[in-house]
């Protein structure tokens, strides 16, 4: 399998600048808290401060007087005050701190924030329950009535595979560990926003939102208006980072927004602040983590057993999908015959668990990966060992049952370790005695289904349109989140329509305009979502060479001839009549075997738009299907998977426990690069998110009540915490994905946070086992915290 | 609601504004001089989106009374492009890929500009303490610093 750069296309695998860049480096690209309207307003919401509560008297006539003040608004008066999918948009019954109590509109922000400060409250204090050990307890308090045990049971997923009790009593060794993950904030540098207003007359709303999946925005803003979705638009804004965050939380927003522009009839904005942000937005669900392994003296794991819990929070219409990833990949990227293993969420009055980069994978590949190191220490093989016995290989069967194909987790694992000279370090690292500082080296791979795969539907549509300059307009209802979509759709449709990457430009999305094609997440966007891109783009191509022949382009065969420097009447018993005998290639048509004779793909469409032609295309894209038994987890999960490899080097103060992550080293098999650019950008900021998940970043729960709820204590890493980082890109010819390309935004960040708690480890001696590597934990194995 | 009378210089400009005497300059630049390209990201002065470059130095506007720069020169993210010629860094940025939401670039791009504009020549540790004011979460940094190491004419390890 090849580094980037064996393959041959036009204009895919190439890194053209991105469509969007002009705009964002000139400060012109408009975000949603950038728009204002003629006679706008302000939106905002009371919180109650309390993790379970029930309000039992709430005043706002004193709000209501306040100079500018629209409209107080409480639970009593919404008409559907819970959403379509359990959140509320306003509640008289708190569960989390996030749950909002009031809502307040007025002429300025400041009148907004005055009103909402003169609302009075009357609380009843409830029963409440944090700790995901603690909500299991029997007679623990209930947080969703309808799940009296708080185990959310549409989240529970199971994989059986062969006899584990046989394989454990046969093994030479058993091994059992226990991990735990932390929340995580997605901390966009973006905090919501929203602007909704009302067509005059029609009634119709428009909302402008900072929406990472703007259909399922519209859902929330349909279901507050009792309104039908042909009469709902989001048109999603330049979007700030999303890394799965922009879903619930911004639905709830530009509901809101919605239901308070209908009712004072004026366009209406609403913001989170920072800390609003924490407090609504999703983060990343805390994992509890049990795995048990049998090994064979030689190395070989032939079972593997685990329970994986995770914390939903208060409310939840996430944990059901992820939990189906985190059992699909339950086992890692191990070839094992007896695999059985438990995943379910847990309800708390905590924030709520979410959509995050990688989606549960940084959570498990944290335990996972250090599980295998901790293996192979104990049976006195080497990690690296330990790994090469174990990996998938092309032929293996996955934990799920499919034989795999394309398997290229060995070369993208050598390469790597061999570039990092891992196994000397690791050896040499042994020896340090210093009090001071020492250094470690650790690794983790990683496997990733592609797509949605038997998540959900991977299905998609795109629509290509070719104006009559020429111009190229790419329309999908997948949406540009900064990872670079527009950019990877541009190429797409350029490659598969055959004309240059600049004629082509990409909408953003438009729910009036498209449509729905599910959920810009699962890292699913170019793998998959794409499909439609090329589809439509290969349609295109057909139609325009059709309309060459039509409008007469290839009729003058005298032409043709002096052209390609061919004697007169040479070709006179030849004829073209079809689109089929020609080519559409980087922006000409021509004849295969008479190629000097060219016509621009805007004459074409010149004539065409004149001559009534079709000049565009429309494609849906299904995939096969992927089957799986839902009681044990075995079938076909994903169309193809994407391998990584991470090795990361650190330094550890041995007085302090402070980490510092000095090199990293992330190799993924992309497939195919559609812009190896953006893919390095992608891989850069995935390494950076990991060691913010690896050794600094927690959102500290006290009594479900964020400590932390702003950029000056929850600290992100900033370039002067950035490690070294080296990216290696590698392509392979499984073609199962649009071009062959491979997912990897997720991918990007899921090993990184393992490999850097195996490096303290090599380090310090020290596991781990409760993340994140912070000096307490490092120090002395707990953390202090009051929480 | 008495009024605060303010002029100053924004981006080569000058600008005479009647302000509320507690309006942050954020707010009077996004607000009431439509200048959008400023960004507010934490209200806390700890993630930079709102970066401007007051007098040479860069400042956290959401934390900068407006009040307080009468007189002074004021350069925002719009102040850069002249005549429709990118400034050398914003070229740099889109060369590079250095951006990917693009919410944190106009904030990345001013610190980087009050950074050459001193020291031309600056090592990687230099860029990295100057950008350190700013946080992303998309680009890992790594594509924005090779950008401004290319502008400075010099890729030293430092």
């Amino acid at each position: 399998m090849p580094l980037y750069g064996k393959k041959q296309f036009n204009a895919i695998n190439r890194s053209v600048p991105r469509i969007d860049g002009y705009d964002k480096v000139t400060g012109r690209a408009r975000f949603a808290a950038d728009l204002s309207m003629p006679d706008m307003v302000y939106g905002g919401v009371l919180r109650s401060g309390r993790s379970s509560a029930k309000v039992v008297h709430i005043d706002t006539s004193e709000a209501l007087r306040l100079p500018g003040v629209l409209a107080v608004v409480t639970a009593a008066d919404v008409e559907k005050p819970q959403s379509w999918a359990s959140y509320m948009y306003i509640t008289d019954r708190v569960r989390y701190v996030g749950d909002v109590v009031a809502w307040a509109c007025a002429e300025t922000p400041q009148q907004v924030r005055e009103a909402l400060a003169a609302i009075r409250v009357e609380y009843e204090e409830l029963p409440a329950v944090y700790d995901m050990r603690a909500a299991l307890e029997p007679g623990a308090p209930v947080v969703q009535e309808k799940y009296p045990d708080n185990i959310f049971k549409e989240s529970v997923f199971h994989l059986r595979k062969g006899n584990v009790e046989k394989a454990f009593a046969e093994a030479d060794f058993v091994i059992e560990r226990e991990y735990e993950t932390q929340y995580i904030e997605h901390a966009y540098i973006e905090p919501e926003a929203a602007l909704a207003v009302q067509h005059a007359g029609s009634g119709e709303m428009t909302v402008y939102a900072a929406a990472q999946n703007p259909f399922f925005t519209r859902r929330y803003v349909a279901d507050i208006l009792g309104a039908p979705l042909n009469r709902v638009q989001i048109l999603q804004q330049t979007l700030g980072g999303s890394f799965g965050g922009k879903e619930e939380g911004l639905g709830l927003l530009a509901a809101r927004a919605a239901w308070l522009c209908r009712h004072v009839n004026r366009p209406v904005k609403m913001t989170f602040t920072r800390e609003e942000s924490f407090l609504e937005s999703s983060k990343r669900h805390p994992f509890l983590l049990r795995y048990k392994a049998g090994i064979m003296k030689d190395g070989r794991i032939v079972a593997w057993e685990g329970t994986q819990i995770d914390n939903c929070g208060a409310y939840n219409n996430q944990t059901q999908f992820m939990n189906w990833r985190a059992n699909a990949h339950s086992a890692g990227v191990y070839s094992i015959a007896n695999v059985k293993t438990d995943t379910f969420g847990v309800f708390t009055n905590n924030v709520h668990g979410g959509a995050m980069r990688g989606y549960s994978s940084p959570q498990l590949l944290f335990a996972q990966e250090q599980f295998i190191d901790e293996i192979a220490e104990e049976i006195g093989l080497s990690e690296v060992e330990m790994r090469r016995i174990n990996c998938l290989k092309t032929g293996n069967q996955h934990a799920t049952g499919a034989t795999l194909s394309h398997v290229t987790i060995s070369e993208v694992m050598e390469h790597t370790l061999a570039e990092t000279d891992y196994e000397k370090k690791r050896e040499t690292y042994k020896k340090q005695t210093s009090s001071v500082k020492r250094r470690g080296i650790g690794m983790a791979i990683c496997h990733r289904s592609c797509g949605f795969g038997a998540e959900s539907p991977d299905a998609s549509g795109a629509m290509l349109i070719a104006n009559e300059d020429g111009s190229v307009l790419v329309h999908s209802g997948l949406a540009e989140n900064g990872q670079g979509l527009k950019t990877a759709y541009a190429q797409i449709a350029a490659e598969a329509l055959g004309v240059p990457y600049e004629n082509v430009q990409s909408f953003g999305v438009d729910t009036h305009a498209i449509a729905d094609c599910g959920m810009t997440v699962a890292s699913r966007g170019t793998v998959m979502g794409a499909q439609s891109v090329r589809k439509a783009g290969l349609q295109l191509n057909a139609v325009m060479r059709q309309n060459a022949v039509e409008l007469g382009f290839f009729a003058d065969m005298r032409k043709i001839e002096q052209v390609n420097g061919l004697k007169p009447y040479s070709l006179d018993d030849f004829s073209v009549n079809s689109g089929e005998q020609l080519l559409l290639r980087d922006g000409v048509f021509y004849l295969p075997d008479y190629p000097a004779y060219t016509v621009p793909f805007n004459a074409v469409t010149g004539s065409g738009i004149w001559a009534g032609k079709q000049l565009s295309s429309y494609a849906w894209f299904v995939p096969e299907p992927c089957v799986q038994d839902h009681e044990t987890g075995q079938g076909v999960i994903a169309p193809t998977f994407a391998y990584g490899c991470v090795v990361a080097e650190v330094e550890v103060d041995m007085r302090t426990g402070y980490v510092d992550v000095l090199h990293v080293t992330s190799s993924h098999d992309v497939g195919t690069a559609i812009n190896p650019a953006l893919i390095k950008g992608q891989i850069y900021g995935g390494i950076v998110m990991g060691q913010g998940f690896a050794v600094m970043e927690d959102v500290e729960l006290h009594a479900g009540k964020v400590g932390n709820p702003n950029l000056d204590e929850y600290i992100l890493p900033t370039a002067m915490d950035m490690p070294n980082m080296r990216v290696n890109v590698f392509e392979c010819d499984d073609e199962k994905g649009t071009y062959g390309a491979k997912s990897v935004g997720e991918p990007a960040t899921e090993a990184v946070g393992a490999a850097i708690a195996n490096a303290v480890y090599s380090a310090t001696g020290r596991r781990i086992r409760k993340n994140p590597a912070g000096l307490e934990q490092v120090l002395l194995g707990k953390k202090l915290s009051k929480g | 609601m008495v009024t605060f009378s303010l002029s100053f210089t924004l981006n080569s400009a000058p600008v005479h504004i009647a302000i509320e005497p507690n309006a942050r300059l954020l707010d009077v630049l996004r607000d009431q001089l439509g200048l959008t390209g400023v960004k507010e990201g934490c209200g806390v002065g700890e993630c930079g989106a709102c970066t401007v470059i007051i007098d040479g130095e860069t400042a956290d506007s959401c934390l900068v009374l407006a009040a307080s720069v009468a007189g002074k020169s004021v350069t925002t993210i719009e102040g850069l492009e002249q005549d429709g010629i990118l400034h050398p860094l914003q070229q740099a940025v889109l060369d590079h890929h250095a951006l990917q939401c693009g919410f944190c670039t106009p904030g990345f791009i001013l610190s980087a500009k009050a950074l050459l504009d001193k020291n031309p020549h600056p090592t990687r540790n230099e860029i990295k303490t100057a950008i350190s004011g700013n946080l992303c979460r998309c680009t890992g940094y790594m594509q924005l610093i090779e950008a401004i190491e290319d502008v400075a004419g010099a890729r030293q390890e430092g």
